[in-house]
């Protein structure tokens, strides 16, 4: 057991990311009621935004400040404007059918103007390694702690604590009573859009120096952030963050104490049961349904 | 009379511009995308120069040759449904594809239809099932993993080994020979990991590997998840030795995993680093095209048409049912066909023998320690 405490490291570190990409499909739930399949996409196309930039000579520093705002105007606004509004008319199937054609869209551009294969990508936080309480611990998986926490932390705030938070959440839970309480609902539903595209740019950012740059990464990460918002709750903000920080961490504890072999099936039982007894999600709250 | 000579001449003339407009066929198959995208890559641009060498020099047998690419998505199933698009065209050879899975579910295919299938997996038990139509373009495991554990064993003196290998038809292969012989020399395994294609976290199995304690580790994983893994050994300080075969230290992973790959050593069967004059030329070569340094998948794809070519010259003719019976027990020597870069023989079983290397990676770059022999 000497090393679990290793392990819970590196698995809150790689479960922050997944929290990250998971609060994208619980927003996006709540003001949209869709599901964004190309969820995991969108966290691997700001990377290729940024090496992009880094390419044509744009320093580091410059080169995450573009790619982040690329990344809102594309993954923020030109989705919500160009695809999910005119889809949303024909219902939200069609539109979750869009976002899955949007996926392989995305995927096959990077992979046609980029490459098929995979490119290393700088880290923002320093390679080395510190100690606590005599483990040595990667400054890269604190990093990536820390700054997941920090942006949760901030998102938390902003939704609850600021007027801005409070008309967005009106927004997505009574869209017509908010609308006439006078708050401008398309403009805020509008804004959870951007700040999702912010989320993922940030998640990218923090990630791919980890997974490396890749055309097929958002498959893996997309698929993992969908089963932690569903096992945490997907209409809870919270739930999605639970949800990816146990993930993350059971993964490694799987791997660790139970199976390498098996470890990917670990989270699909965990989420199987999950869903047999508490479909709403950990932390999620059951939805009526009219008839 | 004059007329009918005439014409009897410009149909000779015609009959023989269409022959020798006739271009040879050969289908690829390959891992284009997915998570064999570098062997995929790598291997279709090797075909593509050798193509576009042998045409400029007139072809073979005055024919030039024309490949088409199809990609595997690195999945068996798409794979074999590729293949399959690919022998209804009726090719003269079908190349790859490149994963052991994918060539284990194509070869039947390839074989009922009689063509000849030259592929880059490297799993034991493709060339063991009987198939007379399967060649390899480098060594399977069982020539291979014996070598890499007598290194082991002999060389770094290693009396405990924790073996890690990646869970498909490749890595379940090569951890089932090199533990075969590492238990025949005396070695014990004292940590077995599986790992998947494609994990991105190696925080548990080095914590595994760490409390194992072994002399040496065997890493047998694809491209990517190697450098992934030697960043996270240096990370966690395993300072035990670290032993490969050929993925472990090819460039994409130098490039990857840094300064982690220092010190990382491996056996290959195929490197553009071999002190090899021939090598050094198609590695000089394939850089000015495509501006990066080939890893061995790019040698293998290139040497598979190569194969095609000395075959063809062999038999004095474009024959694809006869193309098998006649690389089987056949030495290409590379005085007489400088593509084929080294000397190589084809055994009965598709099997090669031909010079391999023990390399190490120094500051980034692989370095051959050792060139071991032919086996016979």
């Amino acid at each position: 057991m000497s090393n679990l405490f290793d392990l819970l490291v590196a698995g809150l570190a790689t479960g922050a990311i997944y929290a990250l990409v998971a609060v994208g499909f619980t927003l996006l739930w709540q003001t949209s009621q869709t599901i964004n399949f190309a969820q995991g996409e969108f966290v691997m196309l700001p990377a290729f935004l940024m090496l992009a930039a880094m390419h044509a000579g744009a320093p580091f520093w410059l080169a995450i400040i573009l790619g982040i705002l690329l990344s809102m105007i594309l993954l923020g606004l030109a989705f919500k404007l160009l695809l999910v509004d005119p889809m949303m008319r024909h219902g939200v199937l069609p539109l979750a059918i869009a976002t899955m054609a949007l996926a392989i869209g995305i995927k096959e551009a990077v992979k046609q103007f980029f490459s098929a294969e995979a490119s290393p990508f700088p880290s923002i936080v320093p390679t080395g390694d510190i100690s606590i309480l005599g483990h040595a611990v990667s400054l890269q998986s604190i990093g990536v702690l820390v700054v997941a926490i920090l942006a949760v932390f901030g998102l938390s705030t902003l939704l609850n604590r600021t007027s801005l938070g409070h008309q967005m959440q009106a927004a997505a839970q009574n869209p017509t009573v908010a609308r006439i309480i006078g708050v401008p609902v398309e403009r805020m539903i509008l804004l959870t859009f951007v700040i999702n595209a912010f989320l993922v740019a940030l998640a990218s950012l923090l990630i791919t120096p980890i997974y490396l740059a890749k055309f097929s990464s958002g498959e893996v990460l997309g698929q993992a952030a969908f089963i932690a918002a569903i096992v945490g709750g997907f209409n809870q903000v919270r739930g999605a963050i639970a949800g990816g920080l146990l993930i993350g961490v059971l993964d490694n504890l799987a791997a660790a104490y139970v199976s390498t072999q098996y470890r990917a099936a670990v989270p699909m039982i965990f989420l199987i049961a999950v869903i047999l007894f508490r479909p709403q999600g950990l932390l999620g709250r059951a939805e009526e349904r009219t008839v | 009379m004059k007329s009918t000579l005439l014409v009897g001449a410009l149909l000779t003339a015609m009959t023989a511009t269409s022959a020798f407009a006739q271009a040879i066929k050969l289908a690829d198959v390959a891992e284009l995308s997915g998570g064999g995208a570098t062997v995929g890559t790598n291997w279709k641009n090797g075909i593509d120069l050798a193509i576009e060498e042998i045409n400029a020099k007139g072809g073979v047998l005055g024919r030039k040759l024309e490949v088409t690419h199809a990609d595997s998505q690195s999945n068996p199933g798409v794979a074999r449904a590729q293949v399959q698009k690919a022998l209804d065209a009726e090719p003269y050879v079908l190349l790859g594809p490149g994963y052991s899975g994918s060539v284990k579910v194509t070869a039947p295919l390839a074989a009922e239809a009689g063509i000849a299938q030259i592929m880059g997996g490297e799993a034991a038990e493709l060339t063991q099932a009987g198939n007379k139509f399967l060649f390899r373009t480098s060594f399977g495991q069982q020539s291979s993993m014996p070598k890499v554990a007598k290194y082991i064993h002999d060389e770094m003196k290693a009396k405990t080994v924790a073996v890690v290998w990646v869970n498909n038809d490749f890595g379940r292969g090569g951890r089932d020979v090199v533990i075969k012989e590492l238990d025949r020399l005396g070695s014990k395994v004292v940590a077995d990991l599986s790992t998947e294609a494609g994990q991105a976290d190696f925080a548990a199995d080095v914590g595994k590997i760490k409390a194992a304690n072994p002399d040496a580790v065997f890493i047998y994983l694809n491209e990517e998840e190697s450098a992934r893994i030697l960043k996270e050994l240096k990370r966690q300080g395993v300072t035990a030795p670290l032993m490969g075969e050929t993925t472990l230290i090819g460039q994409k992973v130098i490039e990857l995993a840094g300064d982690a790959a220092n010190g990382a050593r491996g056996h290959v069967g195929l490197t553009t680093d071999a002190p090899v004059d021939l090598v050094k030329q198609f590695r000089e070569k394939f850089s000015k095209k495509y501006n990066y340094v080939p890893d061995h998948n790019g040698l293998k794809g290139y040497l598979a048409v190569y194969m095609v070519k000395a075959t063809t010259e062999k038999m004095g003719k474009v024959d694809p049912k006869k193309f098998a019976d006649t690389l089987h027990g056949l030495t290409i020597k590379a005085a007489d066909e400088p593509g084929i870069l080294m000397d190589v023989t084809f055994d009965q079983n598709g099997d090669l023998d031909r010079q391999s290397f023990l390399v190490e990676v120094v500051e980034g770059k692989q370095v051959v320690k050792q060139v071991l022999p032919k086996v016979k």
